[in-house]
């Protein structure tokens, strides 16, 4: 990876380790997952965004329909410009814009408001109706999680997309395969989602969720009139020792002591 | 010789309208095109129409992201599906991020008839106007749903309007006021006061006939908008009349009688009783015998009237 690249993503994890550790809760493991998907989005040129204007009617819209990891989106936001990098730790307090998950009436980049499992994913197919309507031509790319794939409404919005041939909807999915209840395989088998995906008539991709390179190079293959789908195989709570992998680490906060291990484990 | 009209054609042919001068409406439905009456809209305008298929969570959700590009979008299925299966996206999707979205809600009540209790809503006025942002708009009759139309396309946030499928009574003009917010007084009376909404309108006005002929002058208020509910009409008709009865074709739970109940139990204590379903399903039949069995029909309401009448000190 990039030298400057993977310098920022130490960055932007240890910025979510500070956001939960003072907000002594949020859900650490699926946010720093998805990092190096975000990464991907807001730093490697995939998206076109300003943070100077948010609101631009004509940017892409990025939508993380996983919104429980909303630490990871804000980092990232922060880290782009859209707000004060200082703000980030009163995430989840009372006063803050700052919501424990996604508040697009609040947060300035958040397009969509989420946290009710799936429904980011059938707001994006709304968004990617309306980027093919005259005079709009804007792209919309979404985060999902696996075990928000249990919701029904997923493929409902998937089987949407396909009939209107949303070429301009990218979804990723962060496969850390682990949920509150434990691995995906135990709760509800997901079974093999690339092909349910290809099965609702998507463009799919697997690639390494943490090669931002992989990421990119997947979002900027030629479209070819089918929505696209990216797997990404990651980790959950990638980065840091104790947490990698574990379940447990889906919805809780450190105490002090695991909070200086995560700085000594990111080298920050 | 009275009119008839379901409120649901005048839904859809009001959308049609609307899409003739603007582009910017766009109309959703989940394969009831023929039964929403949204098959107007989706013939004269067919790239302003989006058919999301028998999904209805997906339309709501898809909706906002739709309203929040800059469409005024309408998005139509029955009641019972829009207000029930998708409540939860209505929620989180449209009322939380306040999109400019519009439920048109048709086959709400019993009314709907031989399709019985599964298609039959009865508690999604109540279920909308738990929402915060959320406007619920429940016409009486064909015309007053024309103009119900117009002024939710003109507001720039949620709004529901519940349809039905039967033909009723129209009993408003075109020169009958319409505000949303504003209740509308059809008929004067000082013994009692019914309050009423949707189909329930012109069996008040029947009730208020059999009345007078009784020597019982009823105002009849039609009560178009259950919110923001116009508090000033139920307290000027608690002060007037002395007596309330309300009418809906809903569950007696959380529809517009506990709305009118919460502000008179605020303002004014006056003999008051509610015409509603109490608290059970609707069930296959022709509309007529089910508002009978049901007691929501114009004799049901006289009934009411009387006894709270008779309770007046």
């Amino acid at each position: 990876m990039d030298q400057n690249l993977s310098e920022l993503a130490r960055q932007i994890r240890s910025d979510i380790a500070d956001e939960i550790f003072a907000a002594k809760s949020g859900h650490p493991g699926g946010s720093f997952s998805c990092v190096e998907i975000l990464m991907a989005l807001y730093f490697c040129g995939v998206a076109n965004v300003d943070p100077q204007n948010p609101q631009w009617p004509e940017r892409d819209r990025i939508v993380l329909s996983k919104g429980h990891a909303a630490p990871a989106l804000y980092a990232v936001l922060a880290n782009k410009g859209y707000f004060p990098r200082k703000d980030l730790t009163t995430l989840r307090k009372f006063g803050s814009y700052l919501q424990g998950h996604p508040d697009m009436k609040k947060v300035p980049g958040v397009d969509a408001s989420t946290g009710s499992l799936g429904q980011g994913m059938s707001f994006s197919v709304g968004y990617a109706l309306a980027g093919k309507r005259p005079g709009h031509h804007f792209n919309v790319y979404t985060i999902t999680g696996d075990g928000e794939s249990q919701e029904g409404i997923i493929w409902e919005a998937a089987m949407a997309a396909a009939h209107y041939h949303l070429d301009n909807l990218t979804v990723f999915l962060d496969h850390n395969r682990l949920q509150i209840d434990g691995p995906n395989e135990k709760v509800m088998n997901i079974e093999d989602i690339v092909a349910k995906y290809a099965a609702f008539n998507w463009e799919t991709f697997v690639v390494d969720g943490h090669d931002i390179e992989a990421i990119v190079n997947a979002c900027k293959a030629p479209r070819c009139g089918k929505p696209r789908f990216i797997c990404c195989n990651t980790i959950k709570g990638k980065g840091v020792s104790f947490m990698e992998n574990q379940v447990a680490w889906h919805g809780k906060a450190f105490n002090e002591e695991e909070y200086k291990i995560v700085k000594a484990d990111l080298g920050v | 010789m009275a009119e008839f009209k379901p409120t649901r054609t005048a839904y859809g042919e009001t959308l049609k309208k609307l899409g003739d001068t603007d582009p910017n409406v766009i109309v959703c439905d989940a394969d009831l095109t023929q039964a929403t009456m949204t098959k107007f809209f989706a013939a004269a305008h067919p790239d302003q129409f989006y058919n999301f298929g028998i999904a209805e969570a997906n339309m709501m959700a898809a909706s906002a992201g739709l309203a929040h590009c800059g469409y005024t979008v309408f998005a139509s299925t029955f009641a019972v599906f829009g207000a029930g299966r998708a409540f939860e996206q209505v929620r989180n999707t449209i009322c939380y991020t306040k999109a400019n979205v519009k439920l048109g809600l048709s086959h709400a009540g019993l009314s709907v008839g031989e399709d019985g209790g599964s298609h039959q809503a009865i508690e999604d006025i109540a279920l909308m106007r738990s929402l915060p942002n959320m406007i619920v708009l429940v016409p009486c009759d064909a015309c007053e749903m024309e103009k119900a139309v117009y002024a939710a396309a003109k507001i720039n946030g949620p709004v529901s309007l519940r349809t039905c499928r039967l033909a009723t009574e129209i009993v408003t003009t075109p020169e009958t006021p319409f505000e949303v917010g504003k209740a509308v007084v059809l008929r004067e009376g000082k013994d009692a006061a019914i309050i009423a909404c949707g189909i329930e309108v012109p069996e008040a006005l029947h009730a208020a006939e059999t009345l007078a002929a009784e020597g019982i002058q009823v105002r009849i208020v039609d009560m178009h908008t259950i919110k923001p509910l116009d508090e000033e009409a139920i307290r000027a008709a608690a002060k007037d009349c002395g007596a309330i009865v309300t009418a809906e074709e809903h569950t007696i739970y959380g529809g517009l009688g506990s709305a009118v109940a919460e502000v008179l139990a605020d303002n004014s204590h006056v003999p008051f009783e509610r015409i509603g379903i109490k608290d059970r399903f609707g069930q296959s039949g022709a509309p007529k015998l089910l508002a009978a069995e049901y007691g929501l029909d114009a004799a049901a309401i006289a009934d009411a009237v009387r006894r709270v009448v008779a309770r007046k000190a």
